[in-house]
């Protein structure tokens, strides 16, 4: 029980980082290596601005949950114009790219905010305990209050994410932005006959993708820390997850976070974090092996 | 109407164009013939701005287009229908006319009237443009174009692989735009449907325009046919 809540915890923030990498590659076919460091941004940001305007946890954290995200996004759609655009979006020369821009901002976040790992104050944090029960001496026992626990921060990070991903589809799906972008994801030459501005639309889609990575980021912050090595991780689980859930779609991707996320979570507490590393990498090879398109991903023809 | 001049145009180092000229005027169909790899559908994309011109220059009612971006191009009033439909798959059909009516934010009573013209589509809405077939995805790849209200209509193999009565609809809207005063370019491959409709024909030979005949020209001299195509 306890388990899965801190596994869906971890799913809820792998979900949203893992759609923005999923996002880039399916409209732009960008693989962004650079995508664990724009959440690290995020949540290096985030602990800047909650400590600026450090009065009060809530509005700390509220700005940061607006600001970071947004940021983040304008630096991406900044590098987008400023490198991508100049690389014609050549699958190969855009992997080199955007593993410089990884060292790029990687030292550039150490140099302006040094190498501290740097805390950040959840708005609000009640311990609620959950009960047990476990057959022991006098039978049937409950433990309640003093026994497993949860806080109420965790609850509302799995509750943001299912917000954020609720309105990521409505927006792909139901609007005239979705509909440009998914015209544009299809056939860019196309598009681009007929008035779409596709340069446009790959500037917001990567600053999009690196803004969902640093608002993943903004939530976890509150229970990790913020550090300028911390993009490393994100960065192979999204891999991981995006491979397995076949690059480019979308539900694969959420499928596959959950399947990541809870696993890492349940086999973290039970066994050791390494061990759960071990089998999701294992898991992406079987899946190389077996279904190279992913377990949602169309074969191309 | 639509100008081309000497335009020269490249993927890569393969040079494809090397001095394409015509022009078309508004109620006049100019087909563009040659041989497979004259450069038909390259001058087309050239037109829109899909391919960098290396030289020479396209304008449009006195504007000079190869100096816009390209998305401008489209919302000048060319509707273009490219080689093979390029429809948006997995798009519905609605979907796919709203990016045309997008284009030029055309509202509902062009829908109307595009849909009026394929009264096909219109039981299809619903459905993934991907799932059509043949000739309901060249009505479709037609209606986006025209749901443009576009000056000119570039149509790059409209024909291809289509049954008779698809083609003779086909070949209706074609002659149906022209009596509006829609300037249209028609690429084709099919001789005979081109002298049907065709005011004009140049004659494109490695990527170079060689001849611009009347139809009536061709008519008295079907020899012109020969020389430049061998058929």
């Amino acid at each position: 029980m306890l388990a899965t809540l801190e596994g869906a915890v971890i799913a809820s923030v792998l979900v949203l980082t893992a759609m923005g990498l999923s996002i880039v590659f399916g409209v732009m076919r960008v693989v962004n290596v650079a995508h664990g460091e724009f959440y690290m941004l995020g949540a290096v940001l985030a602990w800047y601005v909650s400590s600026v305007l450090g009065v009060n946890a809530v509005v700390g954290f509220v700005a940061a949950l607006v600001l970071a995200p947004l940021l983040v996004g304008l630096i991406a759609a900044a590098a987008d114009r400023l490198i991508l655009k100049h690389l014609k979006y050549d699958p190969d020369r855009t992997i080199v790219a955007t593993i410089g821009l990884l060292y790029i901002i990687q030292q550039t976040t150490l140099m302006t905010f040094g190498p501290d790992a740097r805390p950040v104050a959840p708005p609000f944090n009640q311990r609620l305990a959950l009960p047990w029960f476990e057959w022991g001496e006098n039978g049937l026992e409950m433990f309640w209050p003093w026994g497993l626990s949860i806080t109420s921060y965790k609850l509302f990070v799995i509750a943001a994410a299912a917000v954020v991903l609720l309105s990521l589809w409505v927006l792909i799906t139901r609007t005239k932005l979705g509909l440009i972008m998914r015209a544009t994801q299809q056939d860019s030459e196309t598009a681009l006959a007929f008035g779409i501005p596709v340069g446009r639309v790959y500037s917001v889609v990567f600053g999009l993708g690196a803004g969902l990575a640093a608002l993943g980021a903004v939530l976890v912050v509150p229970i990790q820390q913020a550090h300028y090595l911390m993009g490393a991780d994100p960065l192979l689980l999204s891999f991981i997850v995006v491979i397995i859930g076949g690059l480019g779609s979308l539900p694969g991707t959420v499928v596959a976070a959950l399947l990541i996320g809870m696993s890492d979570g349940i086999i973290s507490v039970f066994f050791s974090p390494t061990l759960a590393k071990i089998i999701a990498t294992f898991l992406v090879a079987m899946v190389l092996v077996w279904r190279p398109q992913g377990l949602f991903g169309r074969a191309v023809t | 109407m639509l100008e081309v001049q000497g335009i020269h145009a490249a993927y890569g180092d393969v040079r494809v164009l090397r001095g394409v000229t015509f022009d078309v005027q508004p109620a006049e169909i100019m087909c563009l013939l040659g041989r497979n790899g004259a450069g038909k559908t390259t001058t087309l994309k050239s037109v829109m701005g899909l391919l960098p011109l290396g030289d020479g220059c396209v304008t449009l009612a006195g504007e000079n287009l190869a100096t816009l971006p390209p998305h401008d191009i489209p919302r000048r009033g060319i509707g273009y229908i490219p080689q093979g439909r390029r429809l948006f798959p997995e798009l519905t059909v609605g979907e796919n006319i709203e990016i045309g009516l997008m284009t030029r934010s055309m509202g509902k009573e062009t829908r109307e009237w595009v849909l009026e013209l394929f009264p096909r589509l219109r039981e299809r809405l619903k459905q993934t443009a991907g799932t059509l077939s043949g000739g309901e995805q060249q009505m479709l790849a037609t209606a986006r174009a025209l749901c443009l209200r576009p000056k000119v209509l570039l149509l790059d193999e409209p024909t291809e692989g289509l049954q008779p009565s698809m083609i003779a609809l086909i070949r209706d809207v074609i002659l149906k735009m022209k009596a509006e005063g829609v300037a249209i370019v028609l690429v084709e491959q099919r001789v005979d449907a081109v002298l049907q409709v065709a005011d004009r024909v140049v004659f494109i030979e490695n990527g170079t325009s060689v001849k611009t005949a009347t139809a009536d020209d061709l008519r008295k001299d079907p020899e012109i046919l020969t020389r430049y195509l061998g058929v």
